[in-house]
């Protein structure tokens, strides 16, 4: 069921990043039922694991959200306060000028939510950056009035829109993010085609996000999809470009479902079961940065959520240095099984 | 824990049965894994027969297996249960026509 806390509000153990670390490395990890995730990428010549070319530039703009998902990784609510400060996005806009990535995402919390996020997307918009994503949780845009003109902005601005809808059915929908999100959503993407987003002849981009809702892992990328369009169109006359299938992590709140419904250790098993070299190659804190709402340059969103820094002399936007960071190793644990599953995981959905 | 014939952490140690007759555990996943592929039928539609079938020879490892299969492929609740009924009519129907083998035994031993 939707939780109406977040982890931090409830002062849980496991709202501490080292606390779930610790988690994951104990038990079937500790006991050698499982192998570390390092051995396993070592088996394949992948440790250390090295970044390649940087393409692309994840900003969370803060963890403050209108919703309370029950696998949020980002421990997300409305009763998180952690906001990117004016002065932050500044710095972050000179970076943008500047990298060599071409895509910039926005994520949160609910991105929108920031006071200046706005401002924000007008003047990175014009940077000139190729592939310009916001993540946006869709009932955001009919939370409240002063929202409801976003799809117009995000037309205006050409930003390419990725929105979460866990399932094309309400139930499975609500259960995962609350109840009457299945709703709000299907009225934000209506809106959002009404603008014409995911139109014929139209450039503007919307393509969705399913994450399995519960302890398994997301089956094949095109088939979803497939089932996805099928549903929306004939339901709700609704069009979206591509869907990302993604896995969920076992960090935040998602870890605390699976302990709390006594999948961990199956959850793992599946995990490691799945394990695809060949995803490992692609595996996306190959390609990306993930800035955090204070500044903190991290390998990706989760190791954000972990309060693992990047391992580089550059730790933070303002001393941002492309060169430097390319040299790093990327930070790893056990949760990074979540991306080597199956077909792999990323903020872009499958990468093998 | 209280111990019972089924361990379902058993259904992680499924492969392992090759460890013992390696040729024949093989040749087995190798046909298993071809039946489940898309085919005549979709993988979809094999993974509720496999679900039917499941609760008609009463093996929880493959209950167990095939309700998360068929979370993953997203088939809903309502089409697994009618599968578990499609199965269990068949089970029932099976029980129930051989009533007449026993109702020809009856009149043949009567007088
Ligand atoms: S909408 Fe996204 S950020 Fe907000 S609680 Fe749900 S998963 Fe977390
Ligand atoms: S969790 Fe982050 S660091 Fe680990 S493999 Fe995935 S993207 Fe890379």
């Amino acid at each position: 069921m939707p939780l109406l806390k977040s982890l931090a509000a409830r002062k849980d153990d496991l709202s501490k990043p080292a606390n779930q670390l610790k988690f994951l490395s104990n038990g079937i990890f500790r006991e050698e039922e499982l192998p570390l995730f390092k051995d396993k990428i070592a088996e394949s010549g992948n440790y250390p694991l090295k970044p390649k070319k940087l393409e692309i530039l994840q900003l969370n703009l803060g963890y403050m959200c209108n919703q309370v998902c029950s696998h949020c990784h980002v421990d997300a609510g409305p009763d998180r306060k952690e906001i990117m400060t004016k002065e932050t996005m500044q710095q972050c806009l000179e970076v943008i000028k500047t990298t060599g990535a071409h895509t910039l995402d926005l994520t949160g919390g609910a991105p929108e939510m920031n006071p200046n996020f706005r401002w924000f997307v007008e003047e990175a918009s014009k940077a000139g950056i190729k592939d310009f994503i916001v993540r946006s949780n869709l009932t955001i845009i009919l939370a409240n009035k002063k929202y409801h003109d976003l799809p117009e902005f995000f037309r205006k601005h050409k930003v390419h829109v990725v929105s979460s809808l866990p399932f094309y059915k309400k139930e499975k929908t609500d259960k995962q993010r609350g109840s009457g999100v299945f709703d709000k959503s299907i009225k934000a993407l209506q809106m959002l085609n009404a603008v014409g987003y995911a139109q014929e002849d139209s450039d503007l981009k919307l393509d969705l996000v399913y994450n399995p809702a519960g302890a398994f892992l997301p089956t094949n990328q095109q088939a979803l999809e497939q089932d996805f369009k099928t549903a929306l169109k004939e339901d709700f006359n609704i069009d979206f470009d591509n869907l990302f299938a993604i896995t969920n992590l076992p960090i935040s709140r998602f870890l605390e479902f699976l302990i709390a419904s006594e999948n961990y250790e199956d959850y793992m098993y599946a995990l490691v079961e799945a394990y695809n070299p060949a995803a490992v190659e692609n595996v996306m804190c190959t390609n990306t940065i993930s800035i955090s709402w204070d500044g903190w340059l991290y390998d990706c969103d989760f190791n954000q959520m972990l309060e693992l820094k990047v391992d580089s002399k550059v730790q933070h936007i303002s001393d941002y240095n492309e060169d430097l960071l390319n040299n790093r190793e990327i930070r790893i644990s056990q949760h990074c099984y979540g991306c080597t599953a199956g077909a792999g995981s990323s903020c872009q959905g499958s990468v093998a | 824990m209280s111990k019972t014939y089924y361990n379902p952490d058993d259904l992680r140690k499924f492969s392992k049965i090759t460890e013992w007759n390696e040729d024949l555990g093989n040749k087995f996943f190798d046909y298993y894994g071809k039946v489940f592929e898309e085919g005549a039928l979709s993988a979809r539609e094999k993974s509720l027969i496999a679900l039917a079938v499941s609760h008609v020879v009463q093996c929880p490892y493959c209950i167990d297996a095939y309700t998360k299969d068929g979370l993953q492929r997203g088939i809903e609740k309502e089409e697994m249960m009618e599968a578990v009924h499609v199965g269990a009519a068949i089970k029932g129907g099976a029980t129930l026509v051989h009533g007449v083998q026993m109702m020809n035994k009856y009149e043949k031993l009567s007088m």
